[in-house]
């Protein structure tokens, strides 16, 4: 008898499961199930829903909206708010914004569907490429905004709006950011994040220019220099490391860079696994790579997670979806040391933990999980150069609630700010209200100082 | 069990809901099948004159209006009368009677207000057993245009002289069916009562058009771009046949004349309200059009079961039983005070009660109590409106209570007086009959 194989390779499915696998994870509702979905909802006064969403859609008017066969008034309702409305539709942690404040949650349980009533309008108007923003008047004034992800994209769609220019930078390849690079695939097949791109460039006056990074190819100081404002939405480029013995064997690698390869692979076949794969984390990036894992043939899933199932930043119903997939989320296990055989990977020692006055203790009873792959997954971190003397906190950059930072005519906004949630739908809110602050700046500026007194 | 069995003007049947004259009664075919399903009875599809038989068009007969879910709140209809020969209609009827000799079988007619036309087919009708007939003076569309229909339901004097027509020449009973298409029900009603007939049916169908369509701008049901008013029916139109059935049953000129109930009756909480404002019982169409002859079983079932818990024996026992508490406004007890309550563990802070008494009505709703979303009614504001109610989606989570007596009104200052006053002797009415002092 053979001990059963292990290594990391492509090609563990057949065409067609692959195909399953990592197509829409919800589908869009058709119109019968949007109308029915739709009459769930009270229209509510001061509606909760809309309170608990960090870009404050009108929630019960869009919904109305789509219960009235207006999907198109629907979309402009949530684009107003929420240029990237149809993003967020897919990847929001509804069940904990939205959907968790809806008032039917009280009565029975269940929420409305705003999240998939939000895509079906969405989608419409996107596909009919029904552009609901004009540009105004050219104001003459240039600004720049560096970062192509939801953050910046907002805050370069309302500046555009406003009639102002906008110069785009972006490190990587491709515009999207995370919803580019770091969203799940079965979240946004069929190259939405692009699409969507494509959707909010089409108001005008934004210019993308990709593979330029800051610290790199330009200073925050040269932009400052050349532009009437800035925008920072960096994201974080860093990934924590595990600081362990063994970290470097092959087979260890970062979950943030397999989701990013995973999403930009034509053929998800050449998108190699492990058999036996290890997660350590607790958080969305953990889940998303654990449950696509699965989907791409592994054997065996685990997700490590050094705390209990009630602090996981992976909200309930992803860990509820991690499981359905065959994920095994295993808690209170903390890495101790990566065990290689010849150069990879060949399992993980953990050790059990515990809270004790409120400090998380290893208990000193360890045991080893069988792996030939693991993915870390243990948060990422603000890093960036080239911002000179820009303030920080807690390694994040300092801004106030109209995401002015330290610097004179400098602003930021999205996962690098220390406001707000690290979510797409938090970085959307921040570039749209970087872009009114910039406006009325701009506005400002340009009146006689006893005008604006 | 409570004995559902229904004797209308000596018509039996084994429990009181009929089919209404309409489609689903329209051949032994579909009567047959509703008979084998439980219906207690049919009302015939319209028979008219003998010789060549009225036309349908050939488009659509049917439009409706819908809730989200498309559930069918309302239906009208453009279809006349039956379209297929009398004596089919005549031979299948007397056929079915003899299948079913326990169900109630009446032929529903209408033909032109000629006396000799109704001393023509009355014996028709009488021959096939049937158990009695229901004058068509209701439909509102396409028959009216030829002085047949709610033309006839319309003109108190026709329905008399009709309906006194056919007490002279048939034994069999008489139930004059009525338009709603009027301004007081009572006129016809009385009409009929005063030309002898031995029941009312109402209402039938109310002019309508159900929607438009907007890209071609027709009326729906439309047929090849032109469109007509249609009998509007169904669930929208139970609070209207039900207030014209009271109505009845409360006036004096007509007190204790038999009803039969018709209008929206969906459910056996529908039937059971008919007959509590006096219908002796009821008939149905749209609840089966909608979803087959099967709905009479929860009927029959909801209605025996409601009757047995609370303790009603037979139909006799709840027919009726509201009308004495229909009365006219201005008989209402003014110093009947009333103030909503909010039940805080059923509410789910929708805060549709705030917003609906804030805007429309009379600002006595909270919606934020120190900084937090807490809906609660200001006594002194309340003016007992029920619109908050009505507007909650929690059943009974918002409910008036009435203050008691001696207790104070924290709105008007005063305390809520014991005794029973109304309009008629209120010092603000100009026409307030006064005592003398």
């Amino acid at each position: 008898m053979h001990r059963l194989g292990s290594g990391i390779a492509g090609g563990r499915l057949a065409p067609a499961e692959y195909e399953r696998n990592f197509s829409d994870l919800h589908p869009r509702f058709d119109r019968h199930e949007a109308l029915v979905a739709s009459d769930r909802c009270y229209f509510c006064h001061d509606a909760p829903c809309m309170t608990a969403c960090p870009t404050a859609i009108d929630i019960p008017l869009f919904i109305r909206q789509i219960s009235t066969a207006n999907p198109l008034g629907a979309a402009r309702t949530i684009f107003a708010q929420n240029i990237l409305g149809g993003m967020c539709a897919r990847v929001c942690p509804t069940e904990t914004l939205c959907e968790e404040a809806c008032v039917r949650n009280t009565a029975e349980d269940r929420p409305v569907d705003i999240g998939r009533l939000q895509r079906y309008a969405t989608d419409i108007a996107m596909e009919q490429g029904r552009q609901f923003f004009q540009r105004a008047a050219e104001t003459g004034k240039v600004v720049a905004v560096v970062g192509a992800g939801p953050a910046g994209l907002s805050c370069a769609h309302r500046l555009a709006m406003n009639g102002h220019s906008v110069v785009i930078f972006d490190a990587r390849e491709k515009a999207g950011g995370l919803n580019e690079y770091g969203i799940a695939t079965y979240k946004a097949p069929d190259d939405f994040a692009q699409k969507e791109v494509d959707y909010l460039l089409a108001i005008g006056g934004i210019e993308i220019r990709t593979g330029m990074a800051l610290g790199r190819d330009f200073s925050l100081q040269d932009l400052i220099a050349d532009y009437d404002a800035v925008f920072l939405g960096l994201g974080l480029a860093g990934v924590n490391a595990l600081g362990l013995e063994g970290e470097d064997l092959a087979g260890v690698d970062d979950a943030v860079d397999f989701i990013a390869f995973l999403r930009q692979a034509h053929n998800k076949a050449d998108v190699p696994i492990g058999r036996r794969v290890v997660v350590l984390g607790g958080g969305m990036t953990a889940i998303d790579a654990a449950i696509q894992a699965k989907l791409l043939g592994a054997e065996e899933v685990t997700i490590c997670y050094r705390r209990g199932k009630e602090h996981m930043n992976a909200s309930e119903y992803e860990q509820d979806l991690a499981a359905s997939k065959g994920v095994t989320i295993r808690h209170w296990l903390a890495p101790k040391r990566v065990l290689g055989k010849d150069g990879e990977v060949a399992g993980i020692e953990l050790e059990y933990t515990a809270l004790r006055d409120g400090h998380l203790v290893g208990t000193g009873e360890t045991g080893v999980i069988a792996a030939d792959q693991i993915f870390k997954a243990i948060g990422q971190s603000f890093k960036a150069s080239g911002l000179g003397a820009l303030a920080m906190e807690r390694g994040r950059i300092v801004v106030d609630e109209h995401c002015r930072s330290s610097m004179e005519r400098v602003y930021a906004g999205g996962d690098c700010v220390n406001r707000g949630e690290d979510l797409t739908v938090s970085a959307v809110a921040h570039g749209r209200d970087a872009a009114d602050a910039i406006h009325l700046a701009f506005a400002s500026a340009g009146q006689p100082a006893v005008a604006v007194a | 069990m409570a004995d559902l069995r229904n004797d209308f003007v000596g018509i039996k049947s084994p429990n009181p809901f009929w089919l209404a004259s309409a489609p689903p009664t329209d051949k032994a075919y579909n009567v047959e099948r509703a008979f084998k399903a439980g219906w207690g009875g049919v009302v015939w599809k319209t028979l008219g004159s003998e010789g060549p038989p009225v036309v349908n068009v050939n488009g659509p007969r049917y439009g409706a209006i819908w809730g989200a879910d498309r559930r069918l709140l309302g239906f009208n209809n453009i279809e006349l009368i039956t379209d297929r020969p009398l004596q089919i209609n005549l031979q299948e009827m007397k056929q079915v009677k003899m299948n079913w000799p326990d169900r109630a079988l009446v032929a529903s007619i209408m033909v032109p207000c000629v006396e000799e036309e109704w001393k023509a087919i009355l014996p028709l009708v009488e021959e096939t057993g049937a158990d009695g007939i229901e004058l068509n003076f209701g439909c509102p569309h396409g028959m009216s245009e030829r002085g047949m229909g709610s033309a006839v339901g319309q003109v108190p004097e026709y329905i008399e002289m009709v309906v006194r027509w056919c007490k002279q020449y048939t034994r069999m009973p008489v139930i004059t069916k009525l338009t709603p298409n009027i301004t007081d029900i009572r006129n016809p009603a009385r009409a009929a009562k005063r030309g002898g007939t031995d029941a009312v049916s109402l209402i039938n169908t109310i002019n309508s058009i159900t929607s438009v369509d907007l890209d071609n701008f027709a009326p729906v049901p439309s047929v090849g771009g032109k469109g007509s008013h249609g009998g509007y029916c169904g669930p929208a139109v139970k609070p209207i046949a039900l207030n014209m059935v009271s109505e009845i049953a409360r006036d004096p000129e007509t007190q204790g004349l038999p009803i039969s109930g018709i209008g929206g009756v969906t459910t056996w909480r529908d039937a059971a309200e008919f007959l509590v404002l006096g219908a002796g019982n009821v008939q149905v169409c749209t609840a089966a059009m909608t979803y087959g002859f099967k709905i009479v079983q929860e009927m029959i079932s909801g209605l025996s079961d409601w009757m047995d818990e609370k303790g009603h024996q037979n139909l006799d026992d709840i027919c009726g039983r509201a009308v004495p508490n229909v009365t006219d406004w201005k008989y209402l007890n003014l110093n009947y005070v009333a103030k909503a309550h909010i039940d805080q563990d059923a509410c789910i802070k929708c805060g549709r009660c705030h917003i609906a008494c804030e805007d429309t009505s009379h600002q006595a709703i909270t919606s934020m109590v120190n900084g937090v979303r807490h809906f609660e009614v200001m006594e002194d504001e309340c003016v007992g409106c029920n619109l908050c109610v009505n507007v909650c989606p929690v059943e009974n989570c918002i409910t008036m209570v009435g203050l008691e007596p001696g207790t104070l009104d924290q709105r008007t200052g005063k305390i809520v007086d014991p005794t029973y006053a109304n309009w008629t002797t209120h010092p603000n009415n100009p026409m307030a009959q006064v005592a003398a002092e």
